[in-house]
C-alpha cells in the first residue's frame, strides 16, 4: 500500500508538582534543593505505624485545576494503592487516585482533557559513579525530600495529531498552570514533566492503532523532536509491513534514538487497591466555590479579550497571553496611558522592541523599565514628538537604567529636529552627495539609501525616516 | 495491701489516691514480676524507677504492658518479627502516648504473633508464649503475651490489637476480659498495620471495670489518622447488675455446630445466667456470617500484602548480607526475615489482588463484609446485643494446629464477623471447661461500648469468675 499515508494519535500525560506548603500526606515542608533527607518525617519515610492525612491545600489546588480545564468534579473521589517494589518508593506502593479520579472530562484549547487526579511524588535517587545513572553505580542514595511531594496527573485524551501541536499543547497547558499559581511548572526542575502515547492509524480510520508510551521528556523540545522520532519510527515498522509493539520507550536525547524500557509482558501489575488509611475527598459547595473564586483570568480568555477589546493582533495577543508577566505589564501600559491611547503602538512597542531589547535569557522583572514609562515613550513616538529610531534607544536606556523617557531625550538630545534644521541638514547632504542623487534621478531608488543614511547619520537617528524621505523627494 | 498483685487496677487506683500504696510500691512490684516473667510474654520489660507522670493524673501511675505492634519512641518495636529485630521508632503511638498522658507508664512490650498474624501466638518471631492456665497450651493470638501477662498476674492491665479477635481470643484463652472497640474510636497512627481496614485496639485486663477505665482514655480522634472517628459519648464505668429488659440475640450460624461441648455447656450456662438477670434471650439471624472467615482471609492479607512491603530492607530492620543486586536484597531480607505465616499471607494477598482475579476475591470479599455488616445492622434492629462464645475451644496444646493453617484460621470463626462489620465486642470469662477458660462474647451497634460494658459487668458479677489460679 504504497499511497497510505498515516494519521499520528497523540495523548499526553503530565506529571505537576503542586506547590502546596506541605507534603500531600504529611506535615513536612516542600523541599526546595535543601541538604538530602532534611526535609523528611516518620510519615513520608513510611516508618511502621505511620498514616498518611490527605493535604487540604492539595484538594484545592486539583480542583483549581480540575474547574480551570473545565472539568467535571467527583463529588466523592478516593485513593488507592499502587504497589511495586522501588527504593525511591518507602512503603512500597504509592498512594494514588485510579478509578475515582478528583475530575473528569474536561477541555483546553482543541485537546478533551480525560482526567485530572491527586498522587504523591516518589523520592530522588542518587546514583553514585561517574555514568551518575543506575547501571554501573558504586552506589545509590535517596534523597526523601521530595517523596510525598503532592502531584497533580493530568492525562489528555489522544486528540492530538502533530508533534508540534503536542508541544503547542504542553506550553498551552503549562501557562494555565502557571496562571493558577499552583505550581512552578518548571520541566527542567521536574516540577513539570510529560509522558507522551503515540500511535499511527491510515488516515481517515477511526480505529487507534497500537500505541507506545514515550517517557519522562523534560524540555518542550525534546517532546517536539522525540514524538516526532516515535512517529518516524513507527510508520517506517508500518512501511515495512511490521507491526508495532505495545511498550514503554525512553527518547534519548543525544543521540534522538528510541529505546525501549519493558514491553507489554514486563509491565508491572500494580495490584491497586483502595487505600484504607484514607477517607473520600467529597468536596462541599464551599470548597469548590472557593476553588472556583481563587481561578485568575486563563490564558485563553485572555487572548481572546485583548483582541476583542484592544484590538491586538491574534500573534501579540497570544504572546501576552502566554507571558502573563508581559500580558500584566502590557495592560498596566495602557492603563496609564489615559483616554486616547494607542493600545495597538504599545502592543507593538512591548512584543517587538521591548521583548528585543531583552538580553538572552533576560525578564521583564530584570529590566528597570516601568509600564509608565514605555506608554509615555510610545505616546511620544505616536504624536511624532519623537523619531522611532531615536525611540528605541531610549527604551534601550529605560531598560538598562530607568528612568523618564522626556528627561532622556532631552538630555540625549534626541528629540525630532525642528522642521527647518531638518531642511538645512537635507539640502547641505543632497549637495554633498550629488552621485547619488543623480543615480536616484535616473531611476535607481536604491541610491537614497545613501542620501538617507548620511542625514540619519547627522541627526543621530532622531530625524523621522519619513520625513526625510518626503523632504529628498521634494527636492530631487 | 498485703499482695498487690490480686488487685484490679481500678483498686491499685484507689488505694494511691487514698494514699494507702505508693505509685512506687505498685512499679517495683510489677516491674519485678515482668522482670520474672516466665511465658515469655514479655520481650522488652522497663529497667529503674517508675517514669515521671502527673499526680493527679487520673490512672495514678498503674503500669501498662504494651503490645509490641505499638510503636514507642526509643524502646524496641519489631511487631514480634525478625525483620524488625533491634528495631526502635523515632515517635510513639497515639494511643499510647495518650494512656502515659493519663498516668499509665509502660511497663514493657508483649509478645505477639507476628505482625499479629496468629491465633495462638505460635507465630512469635521470638518464641511462643505459654499460657499460664497450663504451660503446655497456647495462651491465644495475636495479642497473647499481653493475655497471659495480665492473667499471669505480671502486669495489671494490658493494651492489644484485634483484627479478626486478637485481642477477644487470647483474653478468652487465657480467663480475661478483652474489648475490641468500634472500628476508628481509638486511633491507628503508631500501629504497626497488619490490616488497615480492620485493626483496632483495645484494652486486655482483670476485669470488665478496668477495660472501661482503660478505653475511656484510648478513645478519640487523632488528626493522624483519617479514619479515626473518636467516641460520640465519655466511656463510663460499668454499674448496671441486672439486665432487665435487655434482648439478647442469640446466632444460630455461630453457636450451631463445630463449638465444643465444655464450650457450649459454659455458653448455655452464661444464657441462663443473663435470663436469670433479667435479660431476655431470642435467636437472630446473622445470615452471611458463615462467609465470614472467607472473606476475611482475602481481604486481610490483601491489605498485609501492601502493608508489609515496607520491610524492603532498604531503610530500617534486617538487611540480608547475601545479596548483589536490588531483586535479590529485597527476596533475600524478606525471606530471610518474614516467618513462615507471614509469608503465605503476603501471597495469598498477593495473588488476590493480582490483575484479573481483583474481582474474583477481593471484589468478591468486600461484597460479603457489606452484607455481614448489612446483618448485624438489621440483627440489632431486634435485639440489643448478641451474645456468642468468643472461640469455639478452649486453649489448644502449643504445636497442635501450627501444621494445619485452616484449622488455625477456624479458632476466629466467632470473632471475625464483628471484625468485618466494625462493631464493638467484649471477651469475658464464663467459666471453665476442664480447668480452662472459656470467653463470653458480647458484640453490640457501633459505638455501643457502654452498653456492652454494662451488660459485661453484670454478667461478670453473677458468673464470679476466680483467675486467681492463673495467678499461683
Amino acid at each position: 500500500m504504497p499511497d497510505v499515508t498515516y494519521e499520528p494519535v497523540i495523548g499526553l500525560e503530565i506529571h505537576v508538582q503542586l506547590k502546596t506548603r506541605t507534603k500531600m500526606f504529611c506535615g513536612c515542608a516542600l523541599s526546595f534543593g535543601e541538604d538530602p533527607n532534611t526535609r523528611t518525617c516518620p510519615v513520608c519515610l513510611g516508618l511502621p505505624g505511620t498514616l498518611p492525612v490527605v493535604n487540604a491545600e492539595a484538594i484545592h489546588y486539583g480542583l483549581m485545576i480540575g474547574t480551570a480545564l473545565g472539568c467535571e468534579l467527583a463529588p466523592r473521589s478516593i485513593f488507592h494503592r499502587k504497589n511495586y517494589f522501588y527504593p525511591d518508593l518507602p512503603k512500597g506502593y504509592q498512594v494514588s487516585q485510579y478509578d475515582i479520579p478528583l475530575a473528569r472530562d474536561g477541555r483546553l484549547g482543541d485537546v478533551r482533557v480525560h482526567r485530572v487526579h491527586l498522587e504523591e511524588d516518589a523520592a530522588k535517587l542518587v546514583h553514585v559513579g561517574a555514568s551518575g545513572r543506575i547501571h554501573s553505580a558504586e552506589a545509590s542514595d535517596v534523597d526523601f525530600n521530595r517523596g510525598g511531594t503532592p502531584l497533580v496527573e493530568i492525562v489528555s485524551e489522544p486528540d492530538i495529531r502533530s508533534a508540534p501541536d503536542a508541544a503547542g499543547w504542553l506550553r498551552l497547558l503549562r501557562v494555565t498552570l502557571r496562571q493558577l499559581g499552583v505550581s512552578d511548572v518548571n520541566m527542567e526542575e521536574g516540577s513539570l514533566r510529560c509522558d507522551a502515547n503515540v500511535s499511527l492509524r491510515p488516515r481517515g480510520e477511526a480505529t487507534l492503532g497500537v500505541k507506545t508510551e514515550l517517557k519522562n521528556m523534560n524540555s518542550f523540545r525534546f517532546i517536539e523532536r522525540g514524538v516526532e522520532a516515535e512517529i518516524a519510527r513507527q510508520e517506517a515498522i508500518l512501511r515495512d509491513g511490521g507491526r508495532i509493539e505495545q511498550e514503554t520507550l525512553h527518547y534519548d536525547v543525544r543521540s534522538g534514538a528510541i529505546s525501549s524500557l519493558r514491553s507489554k509482558e514486563e509491565a508491572h501489575d500494580y495490584r491497586y487497591f483502595p487505600e484504607p488509611d484514607l477517607v473520600p475527598i467529597a468536596p462541599t459547595a464551599q470548597m469548590i466555590e472557593r476553588a472556583r473564586a481563587a481561578i485568575p483570568e486563563l490564558p485563553a480568555d485572555r487572548a481572546e479579550r485583548l483582541r476583542r477589546d484592544l484590538g491586538v493582533s491574534a500573534d501579540q495577543a497570544k504572546l501576552l497571553a502566554f507571558r502573563p508577566e508581559v500580558g500584566d505589564f502590557y495592560e498596566q501600559a495602557v492603563a496609564t496611558g489615559g483616554e486616547g491611547v494607542d493600545a495597538r503602538a504599545i502592543a507593538n512597542w512591548t512584543c517587538n522592541e521591548l521583548m528585543a531589547a531583552l538580553g538572552d535569557g533576560e525578564e521583564l522583572a530584570d529590566t528597570k523599565v516601568t509600564p509608565e514609562a514605555l506608554a509615555e515613550l510610545v505616546g511620544m513616538v505616536v504624536a511624532k514628538d519623537v523619531a522611532h529610531s531615536a525611540a528605541k534607544e531610549v527604551l534601550a536606556t529605560l531598560v538598562a537604567e530607568g528612568g523618564e523617557p522626556a528627561a532622556i531625550v532631552t538630555a540625549a538630545g534626541l528629540g525630532r529636529t525642528d522642521d527647518g534644521e531638518l531642511a538645512a541638514i537635507v539640502d547641505r547632504a543632497m549637495a554633498e552627495q550629488a552621485d547619488a542623487v543623480e543615480k536616484v534621478r535616473a531611476g535607481n531608488e536604491k541610491a537614497i539609501g545613501a542620501i538617507v543614511g548620511a542625514i540619519m547619520r547627522e541627526t543621530k537617528g532622531r530625524a523621522d525616516g519619513g520625513e526625510v524621505q518626503r523632504l529628498i523627494r521634494e527636492r530631487l | 495491701m498485703s499482695d498487690l498483685t490480686e488487685a484490679s487496677a481500678a483498686e491499685l487506683i484507689d488505694h494511691v489516691e487514698a494514699g494507702t500504696v505508693a505509685p512506687e510500691e505498685i512499679w517495683d512490684v510489677y516491674r519485678g514480676a515482668a522482670a520474672a516473667d516466665d511465658l515469655n510474654a514479655f520481650l522488652w520489660v522497663a529497667e529503674g524507677d517508675v517514669p515521671a507522670f502527673s499526680r493527679d493524673a487520673p490512672l495514678a501511675g498503674v503500669p501498662l504492658a504494651v503490645k509490641d505492634l505499638f510503636c514507642t519512641e526509643g524502646v524496641p518495636s519489631a511487631a514480634a518479627s525478625r525483620i524488625l529485630a533491634d528495631y526502635r521508632p523515632p515517635y510513639t503511638a497515639t494511643v499510647v502516648e495518650r494512656l502515659v498522658a493519663a498516668g499509665a507508664p509502660m511497663l514493657g512490650k508483649t509478645n505477639m504473633d507476628e505482625f499479629a498474624m496468629g491465633s495462638s501466638n505460635e507465630n512469635s518471631g521470638f518464641g511462643a508464649v505459654l499460657n499460664p492456665w497450663d504451660r503446655g497450651r497456647v495462651p491465644g493470638g495475636s495479642s497473647g503475651g499481653s493475655a497471659a501477662a495480665v492473667a499471669a498476674g505480671s502486669a495489671p492491665w494490658a493494651i492489644g490489637t484485634d483484627t479478626g479477635g486478637s485481642i477477644r481470643q487470647p483474653a478468652a484463652l487465657c480467663g480475661i476480659v478483652g474489648l475490641k472497640p468500634t472500628y476508628g474510636s481509638v486511633s491507628r497512627y503508631g500501629m504497626i498495620a497488619f490490616a488497615s481496614s480492620l485493626d483496632q485496639a483495645g484494652p486486655l485486663t482483670r476485669d470488665v471495670t478496668d477495660a472501661a477505665l482503660l478505653l475511656r482514655h484510648m478513645v478519640g480522634r487523632d488528626k493522624c489518622d483519617s479514619t479515626s472517628t473518636g467516641h460520640p459519648s465519655e466511656i463510663e464505668l460499668p454499674s448496671a447488675e441486672r439486665l432487665d429488659g435487655v434482648r439478647f440475640g442469640v446466632p444460630p450460624e455461630l453457636t450451631g455446630d463445630g463449638l465444643e461441648p465444655g464450650v457450649r455447656a459454659v455458653y448455655e450456662q452464661a444464657l441462663k445466667r443473663i435470663e436469670e438477670l433479667g435479660g431476655a434471650v431470642q435467636e437472630v439471624a446473622l445470615p452471611h456470617s458463615g462467609h465470614a472467615i472467607a472473606a476475611y482471609y482475602v481481604i486481610a492479607p490483601a491489605e498485609a500484602s501492601a502493608n508489609l512491603a515496607r520491610f524492603d530492607g532498604v531503610r530500617y530492620g534486617h538487611r540480608t548480607a547475601e545479596s548483589d543486586t536490588l531483586l535479590s536484597l529485597y527476596e533475600q531480607t524478606r525471606e530471610e526475615g518474614f516467618g513462615p505465616e507471614v509469608k503465605r499471607r503476603i501471597m495469598l494477598g498477593t495473588y488476590a489482588l493480582s490483575s484479573g482475579y481483583y474481582d474474583a476475591y477481593y471484589g468478591s470479599a468486600q461484597r460479603v463484609r457489606t452484607k455481614i455488616a448489612d446483618d448485624f445492622r438489621s440483627a440489632f434492629e431486634s435485639v440489643d446485643l448478641i451474645v456468642t462464645p468468643t472461640s469455639p475451644t478452649v486453649a489448644f496444646g502449643l504445636g497442635e494446629r501450627t501444621d494445619d493453617p485452616l484449622a488455625m484460621y477456624l479458632s476466629d470463626v466467632l470473632t471475625v464477623p464483628m471484625s468485618l462489620a466494625g462493631i464493638p465486642a467484649i471477651s469475658i470469662p464464663g467459666g471453665l471447661s476442664e480447668g480452662l477458660p472459656v470467653g463470653i462474647q458480647l458484640a453490640g451497634p457501633a459505638f455501643s461500648e457502654n452498653r456492652i460494658l454494662d451488660a459485661a459487668y453484670a454478667l461478670e458479677l453473677a458468673t464470679a469468675f476466680d483467675g486467681s489460679r492463673a495467678r499461683a
